[in-house]
Formats: C-alpha cells, sequence, structure tokens
C-alpha cells in the first residue's frame, strides 16, 4: 500500500507531508539516524518492569497538577482572616498560604480534584519508586553496568521523600506545622550547627514568617528541578543499556528479546499512562485526603492526637518515636542523642541500601556485565540482606504508627514501642536467616524439578502393589530457565607466600573478602544446581522416579 | 467460538504444536540443559480469525468513544453542579457532588484512553518477538588509546601539568569563589544568640486564660483539670504571636499538695496549682493529653510521658530531660503570675542548652 501511496506521489513530484515535515526536522536534528536506532527498540514484556513506568508517570501527573496549583496558592505567612465559603472556619485568623489552599478546595472548581490527585499521586509515586527499587535490587538488577542508574533511582527516592515533606508542609496546617515542628526539634539536636542551620532555614525562631515561602522554592523548583534531570538521565541510561530480562528459552546476555517500541511499546506504555492517571483521578474523586480543614491551622500551641506524616516519612517518624530520650550534658553543652541518633540512623539506612550494589560486586569481584536477572532464589545472600532492609524499614513505619496500633488493637502504647526497640535489632536478624533457609529451600526444589521432573500428582499403583507418584520431565524450555543462573566459587584468601616463596602479608581486606565470600557463595549457602551429568545419570539410568 | 469457524489456511501448522510442548525425549542429547532458541510464536485468536480481530477493533474503538463521551461529562459537570452541593454517596459518606463527578468523568476518559491503546497493542499489534543485539558498553582498546592519547595531547599543549603557579593559582580562584554564594547565605536568619533560652514570661506577668482570654484566679483552678495559659499582653493579633507563643504555652493543673512528690515542684507552686511549660521537650510538639488520675501528661506526637506531680519527669517515651516547670504565685489583686522567666530553656534541647 505504501509503495503504491509512493509512486502516486512522486508522479506529483512530492513526498507526502509527513516526510516533508520529517526530512526538515532531519536536516536540523538529525532524527533519523535517532529513529534509526530507537524507534524499533526492543522492550521485553514482564509485569514488574511496569512499577518503574508508575513512578514515571505520577511524577508527570505531580508536575501537571502542581502547576495548576501553583496558580492559586498563596506561599505567604502573613496573617488573614477567612471570609471564604466554608463556613466553620469563618473569621479565624490564618496564614495565607492556609486560605488560599481553603480557597482551592471550597472555591475554585475542581481545585479540590487537583489538589486531591496531587497529592495521591505523590504518595503513589513515593510507593512506586519503593517498590520499583525493590524489583530492582532483589532481581540483581543493580549490577554492572547499571550501578550508576541503581544511584539515580535512589537518589530519586530520597529527593522524593523531601520533596513530599516540603509540599504536604506548604498549606500550614495543624498537621503539616507539627510535622515542621519535629523538622526543627530534629535540626536542633545536630551538635555545634543544630540551632544555626534551624535559624538560617526559618529565617530566625520558629515558625517566623518564612519558611511556607522557603519550602515552596525548595519544593516547586529546586527538588523537582533536581530530580527531572535525575529522572532524564535514569531514562537515557535504561535506553542506553536496553532492558534486562529473565533468563529463559532464546534468551542471553547478549540479547534483548522483547517486543519494538513502535507500536507495541508506544501503544502499551503510553496507554499506560493515562490508566495511572485516570486510577489517580478516580482514587481522587472517592477518597479525601488531607482534609485541611478539618485540621484548621496551625498553631505552634496546638496539636492534634493521631498525627502522622505521609507514610514514606512514617518511617523517620518511627526512628524518633522508638528512641530512648538519651542526653548528655558536658562543658555546657547537649548531645542530644535521643533525636539525633534517630537523624544518622535514617541516612545511614537509607544508605546502606545505596552502596549495597557495590558492596556485592567487591564481594563477587565480578566485572562482567549482567544482563540476564537473577532470580531471587538464586542468591539467597542478597535476596536475605533485602529483606532485613525492608523488615527495619517497616518496623520503622509501625514505630511511626505506635500510637495508631495501640489506639486500633486495643495494645499499649508501652508495649507497642518496646516491640519495636527489640524488633529494631531482632527483625532483621530473624528476617535475615529465615528468608535465607526459604531460598535455599526454593533453590533444592528446583534442583529436585530438574533432575527428577514436575510432581504431576498422578498415583500409579504398580503390577507388584507399589505406588508411585509420576513425575513427568521437565521440557529443555523448562530445563534451560532453571539452570541459566551462574553460581560464584566463593573466593579464597591467596596463597601465604608469594612468588618467590616469602611469606607476604594478607591485607584485612582479603580476609574479610573472603570470609564475606564465603558467606554468600559457600557451602551450605547455596545449593550446587545439577549437572548435565546427574541429570544423564538419573534420566538415563533407572528409569521412573 | 469453535475452530471449525476459523478459515483453514490461517489455523497454524501442526508441527508448531509438536514444538511448543516439547518433552525431554527430543531435548539436546548432549546437553539438556542449552539454550532451546526462542519458542515459536503462539498465534492470538485475533491473528488467525478476522472476526475476533474486529470484534477487538470495535472494544478498542468503543472504550475511545467512551472517553469522549467522559470528557463531555467533564464539561458538563464544571458547568453545572454548584461548588456546595454535596451527596451521599454509599460507603464512603457524604461528599462534594462536583469533585466526585469530576474526578470520575475525568478518570473514566483517562483511564478508557489507556485501556484502548492497551487493548490494541494487545489484540492487534503484532506480538512476534524478536531479539535485539545488545552491544558492549565499555570502548573497544583501540578506541579507549586514541581517547587516552587525545587527552594526553590536550593536556600537554594546555601546560597545565607544567605551569605550576597557573594550575595553583586556578585551583584557589575555584575554590574560593564560592565562597561568595555562601556568604550570601548569612542573611537567612539572625544568629541564635541566647533567643532559645528566653520566653514571654517574666516576674509579675499574669498567666491568661487561652480560652476565655482572662487572667487566671487560683480558684477558677480546680482540682484535675488542664488549663492553657498565656503571658499577659499576648494577643493572637500580633505579628509575632505564632513565635512568641511557640515558647511561652503554658499548662496549668492543679494537684493535691501532698500528692507533690518533687520538692522544687511545691516551692515553685501555688495551693497545689504548678504551671509548666507546654512544650515538649523532645521535639516541640504542644503536650495535651492530660490524665487525671495519675497526673501523667501524654504527647500525642510521640507519647513522651511526664510525671506532673513528680517534677514532670519523664516516665515513658524518647524525651530526654523534664518539663521546665514556671514558679507561680498570687499579685496583689489576688490573679496568678508568673514569678519569673522559665530558668532553664523549653522546647527541644539543643547544642548550646547545657
Amino acid at each position: 500500500m505504501s509503495t503504491s501511496e509512493n509512486s502516486q506521489s512522486r508522479e506529483r513530484g512530492k513526498a507526502p507531508a509527513g516526510e516533508r515535515v520529517a526530512d526538515w526536522a532531519d536536516g536540523r536534528l538529525g532524527i533519523y539516524s535517532l529513529a534509526k536506532s530507537n524507534m524499533r527498540k526492543i522492550f521485553p514484556d514482564h509485569w514488574s518492569f511496569m512499577l518503574g513506568e508508575v513512578c514515571m508517570y505520577s511524577f508527570i501527573i505531580i508536575i501537571l497538577t502542581g502547576v495548576y496549583l501553583t496558580l492559586f496558592f498563596h506561599p505567604s505567612m502573613n496573617e488573614v482572616a477567612y471570609h471564604g465559603s466554608y463556613v466553620p472556619l469563618q473569621g479565624q485568623l490564618m496564614s495565607e498560604a492556609f486560605n488560599s489552599t481553603l480557597h482551592i478546595s471550597f472555591d475554585v472548581r475542581g481545585g479540590l480534584l487537583i489538589r486531591q490527585i496531587h497529592h495521591w499521586a505523590a504518595l503513589i509515586f513515593l510507593a512506586g519508586m519503593f517498590v520499583h527499587m525493590m524489583r530492582v535490587f532483589f532481581t540483581g538488577a543493580f549490577r554492572k553496568p547499571r550501578e550508576i542508574n541503581w544511584l539515580f533511582g535512589f537518589l530519586l527516592f530520597v529527593l522524593g521523600m523531601f520533596t513530599g515533606f516540603t509540599g504536604y508542609s506548604l498549606p500550614d496546617d495543624l498537621l503539616s506545622g507539627t510535622g515542621v515542628r519535629f523538622t526543627e526539634g530534629a535540626i536542633l539536636s545536630m551538635p555545634i550547627v543544630g540551632t544555626y542551620i534551624s535559624y538560617f532555614l526559618f529565617g530566625g525562631e520558629f515558625p517566623g514568617h518564612d519558611f511556607v515561602a522557603r519550602f515552596y522554592s525548595i519544593h516547586i523548583l529546586l527538588l523537582p528541578g533536581i530530580m527531572l534531570g535525575l529522572m532524564v538521565g535514569h531514562l537515557i541510561l535504561v535506553f542506553y543499556h536496553k532492558h534486562t530480562q529473565f533468563a529463559g528459552p532464546g534468551k542471553s546476555e547478549k540479547n534483548v528479546v522483547g517486543m519494538p517500541l513502535l507500536p507495541v511499546y508506544m501503544a502499551k506504555a503510553g496507554g499506560f499512562f493515562f490508566l495511572v492517571f485516570g486510577v489517580i483521578a478516580a482514587i481522587a474523586a472517592t477518597t479525601q485526603i488531607n482534609p485541611i480543614w478539618a485540621m484548621g491551622p496551625y498553631r505552634p500551641d496546638q496539636v492534634s492526637t493521631g498525627a502522622q506524616p505521609d507514610w514514606y516519612m512514617g518511617f523517620a517518624e518511627g526512628l524518633i518515636r522508638y528512641m530512648p530520650g538519651w542526653e548528655v550534658n558536658f562543658w555546657g553543652h547537649t548531645l542530644v542523642l535521643g533525636v539525633f541518633i534517630p537523624l544518622v540512623l535514617f541516612g545511614l539506612v537509607l544508605g546502606a541500601i545505596a552502596v549495597y550494589p557495590f558492596i556485592e560486586s567487591w564481594v563477587t569481584g565480578d566485572k562482567s556485565e549482567h544482563h540476564i536477572l537473577d532470580r531471587p532464589r538464586n542468591a539467597p545472600t542478597r535476596t536475605g540482606f533485602g529483606v532485613a532492609w525492608v523488615t527495619v524499614y517497616m518496623v520503622g513505619l509501625v514505630g511511626g504508627g505506635n500510637d495508631l496500633i495501640a489506639t486500633h488493637f486495643h495494645l499499649s502504647i508501652n508495649d507497642v514501642t518496646w516491640f519495636v526497640r527489640i524488633f529494631f535489632f531482632a527483625g532483621p536478624v530473624i528476617a535475615f536467616v529465615v528468608t535465607k533457609r526459604i531460598c535455599l529451600g526454593l533453590q533444592r526444589r528446583d534442583r529436585e524439578k530438574v533432575l527428577h521432573g514436575r510432581e504431576t500428582g498422578i498415583i500409579k499403583r504398580l503390577p507388584h502393589g507399589e505406588f508411585i507418584e509420576v513425575h513427568e520431565p521437565l521440557s529443555q524450555e523448562q530445563l534451560h530457565t532453571l539452570t541459566a543462573h551462574h553460581q560464584y566459587e566463593p573466593a579464597q584468601v591467596g596463597p601465604a607466600v608469594d612468588e618467590n616463596g616469602v611469606e607476604r602479608k594478607i591485607k584485612g581486606s582479603e580476609k574479610l573478602r573472603a570470609k564475606l565470600s564465603n558467606a554468600y557463595y559457600g557451602e551450605d549457602n547455596q545449593i550446587p544446581k545439577p549437572t548435565v551429568e546427574e541429570y544423564k545419570e538419573i534420566t538415563s539410568g533407572h528409569g521412573h522416579h | 467460538m469453535s475452530s471449525q469457524d476459523i478459515p483453514e489456511e490461517n489455523l497454524p501448522a501442526e508441527q508448531d504444536h509438536a514444538h511448543a510442548h516439547t518433552a525431554v525425549s527430543v531435548a539436546d542429547e548432549k546437553d539438556p540443559f542449552s539454550d532451546p532458541g526462542l519458542p515459536p510464536h503462539e498465534h492470538r485468536i485475533q491473528d488467525i480469525d478476522e472476526r475476533a480481530a474486529k470484534r477487538s477493533e470495535r472494544v478498542v474503538a468503543m472504550l475511545f468513544t467512551v472517553s469522549m463521551l467522559a470528557t463531555v461529562g467533564f464539561i458538563a459537570s464544571y458547568v453545572t453542579i454548584p461548588k456546595d452541593k454535596s451527596i451521599f454517596v454509599f460507603p464512603i459518606g457524604h461528599i462534594s457532588a462536583l469533585n466526585f463527578a469530576l474526578g470520575l468523568t475525568l478518570g473514566a476518559a483517562l483511564f478508557c484512553i489507556g485501556a484502548g491503546a492497551v487493548h490494541w497493542a494487545r489484540t492487534l499489534m503484532s506480538d512476534v518477538e524478536v531479539a535485539d543485539e545488545r552491544h558492549a558498553i565499555s570502548a573497544p582498546p583501540e578506541v579507549k588509546a586514541k581517547v587516552l592519547a587525545d587527552f594526553k595531547q590536550g593536556a600537554k599543549e594546555s601546560a597545565l601539568g607544567r605551569r605550576k603557579l597557573i594550575r595553583n593559582t586556578m585551583f584557589g580562584a575555584l575554590t574560593l569563589v564560592p565562597l561568595s554564594g555562601v556568604v550570601l547565605l548569612r542573611d537567612l536568619g539572625p544568629l541564635p544568640g541566647t533567643s532559645l533560652r528566653h520566653t514571654a514570661w517574666s516576674k509579675g506577668k499574669l498567666l491568661v486564660n487561652m480560652n476565655t482570654n482572662e487572667p487566671l484566679r487560683p480558684s477558677d483552678v480546680a482540682v484535675g483539670s488542664l488549663t492553657f495559659a498565656k503571658p499577659e499582653g499576648v494577643e493572637e493579633s500580633q505579628e509575632d504571636f505564632q513565635n512568641v507563643m511557640a515558647k511561652a504555652a503554658l499548662m496549668i493543673i492543679r494537684l493535691q499538695p501532698d500528692n507533690i512528690k518533687d520538692k522544687r515542684e511545691l516551692e515553685w507552686s501555688h495551693e497545689g496549682i504548678v504551671a509548666y511549660s507546654k512544650i515538649c521537650t523532645h521535639v516541640g510538639c504542644p503536650i495535651s493529653l492530660y490524665e487525671q488520675q495519675t497526673h501523667h501528661v501524654l504527647c500525642p506526637c510521640h507519647q513522651s510521658t511526664f510525671d506532673l506531680s513528680d517534677g514532670a519527669r519523664v516516665i515513658f517515651g524518647p524525651a530526654g530531660h523534664a518539663l521546665p516547670q514556671l514558679r507561680i504565685g498570687v499579685s496583689e489583686e489576688g490573679y496568678l503570675q508568673a514569678l519569673g522567666d522559665f530558668e532553664e530553656p523549653v522546647g527541644p534541647a539543643f547544642w548550646e542548652r547545657g
């Protein structure tokens, strides 16, 4: 069809309009060369690959709705009396920020909807990034060459937390103001510089008249600007590295199997943006979020019970709630460990997951590229560490909601707090051990399946009366998929003498590496995958199993 | 739909089927674990039956049409529904009709575009998997050698390594220039000085009830009640009201003098009336939950618990030290008054607190 069209247009001596536009653009931007490698770029298909898309789309939705909100929001802390259409607050003194947020919610048609989409999308953005990060972690997608992209993603997650925090602080309502006060208290706890940073951030004493305007510029310009840059970088690297894929027939480290960007992924991914947006709009239509009018304007001498930050700050909230109130006074100074340690832990726990790829690559000493994903079971130590990390995070969330857990489940708040204090230490250890056991068990099962076939559930009675379960041998596709993963040998400490027979000093780092490597890949820390010889012996020899 | 309806020539060939379920018996003899290559493509019903494809086409078109109607509905809702109208929706309850209508129509308009596009991609676009070659990320050795040589040449031509004076002064200048930016941040706020040590309380200031805005008399404070107070002369309309209250907020309770365990607390009280800072010493939330029987107050933010009958010491939670007490007495007119400022800083601890 296209050829006949072409020949027709040639007769008139002109290319079709689209082609002429493309020619024009190519002469200036070189789009044909760009499209040559990208238009039919292959994307592998797996449900977990859409998690990152959820993040990207919710970020776009946040930007779109956020720009709309800036048209009506006044980032000012000047006190005004309320005269809008929400009757219960008539005449009350409040900041212009709070006043304009009420205006958006009650007097701008659709304003409440956009506000709620903005807030819901932020929660989903952060949740999406968390789950996406876990997907990348547990499948080992962070390995070479993607370590830098892992850091980009990690930074997006951390900056997303602070963008969210500065955003929900803007309406200057009683709940968010309490959160800002908490932040001020945490800043004050920093040794030597705490009071200065606090005074510089708030323009003097808390709350002052500046923080809404300052948070506003941080929230709408500084942080999202950096995040936009990081996200573009993240995507460029995804394109450049090409997508990872799970092991399977026809898939190797050298190829990427899937469907082309044009048209399938264009339609699927493009359509998915609308799906995400549509779902968030429906949530915003039906589920109220952050009803600032019910909380009232911020007053430093008032508070409501059950005060909770947005979920992604719950982990930090938990750390600060279950830390004992240690204070050390010396030489006229106070070391506020009860608040400062949680502040440091917050950074350390997040940092631990960020640097993990570098630790693992040091332990394995593996310098090759990895494009085939690991199944979590095939990396038991990594998976154990990941689950331990998630456990710490979740203990923090539980601790951050200790009051709600106490009231909802009729428990003593003291018991809940003690539970999280103990579980902050015990939880990750238990999680690590249990997860590793489960992974090894699953590896044994895979080994069993490969060697003896799939349990069919069919019980057969043999002529001499014996009952056996019929095992069905796996197809070559399945055999390949279950045995495609690489198993490392544990690293050894090098010989104690060098090539000249002189005793050499073995470095501590070398010993540590050997130890860690053994913990990763030593005996009992991974189940040797079946070899072809084992398989052949069993299948050729004694038939049924 | 039975397979008889599908034209014979469109049906997948028999051997395709056989291959898709290859058993081990036909697996590679030498290495049964080796990669058998991409499995053969399995046709969808839309690939072999034009009627099924037509049906898919109609579904996609219907979804796009629903989206158009939903957008019309959005505009109609925006124009017709008053913004203060509320409706009852089970199980959510009474909600804004406008928000509900706008959100659902917008949601439907967007969702249907997405659903249509995805359905189109899944049923009508080719689902044949193709393999793309990957290329090594790192450059081949000769490229690396060329780049390193170029760099060396450039570095040599710049003479940066040879003319150390230029190099050192340039680094010096580049290190110093950001200092201007740092210095400019100085006016973000005043220096703390001793401001965190002082509040609006001073000797002779009356304790004014937050609710009634009237000075308190001892008789106004009943045993077991919790009253919040501010210093006299502080009004909500004042510019610095928030800053003043962030430090000066006070809670007043009355205990039986016999129940006061702490000696200093008793001295600083008046007829069993004690005044404590309302600002939690943990991270500064206002404390507001009072338990009459035990004389405990609980901060609702992080659950620090203080015993008001024992110098407000911390009995549970993350707070690091007791709530500061305000020394109170009675003025000549019989009103409760402060006998000075707090003796120690109120609110969260900080480095200079000591």
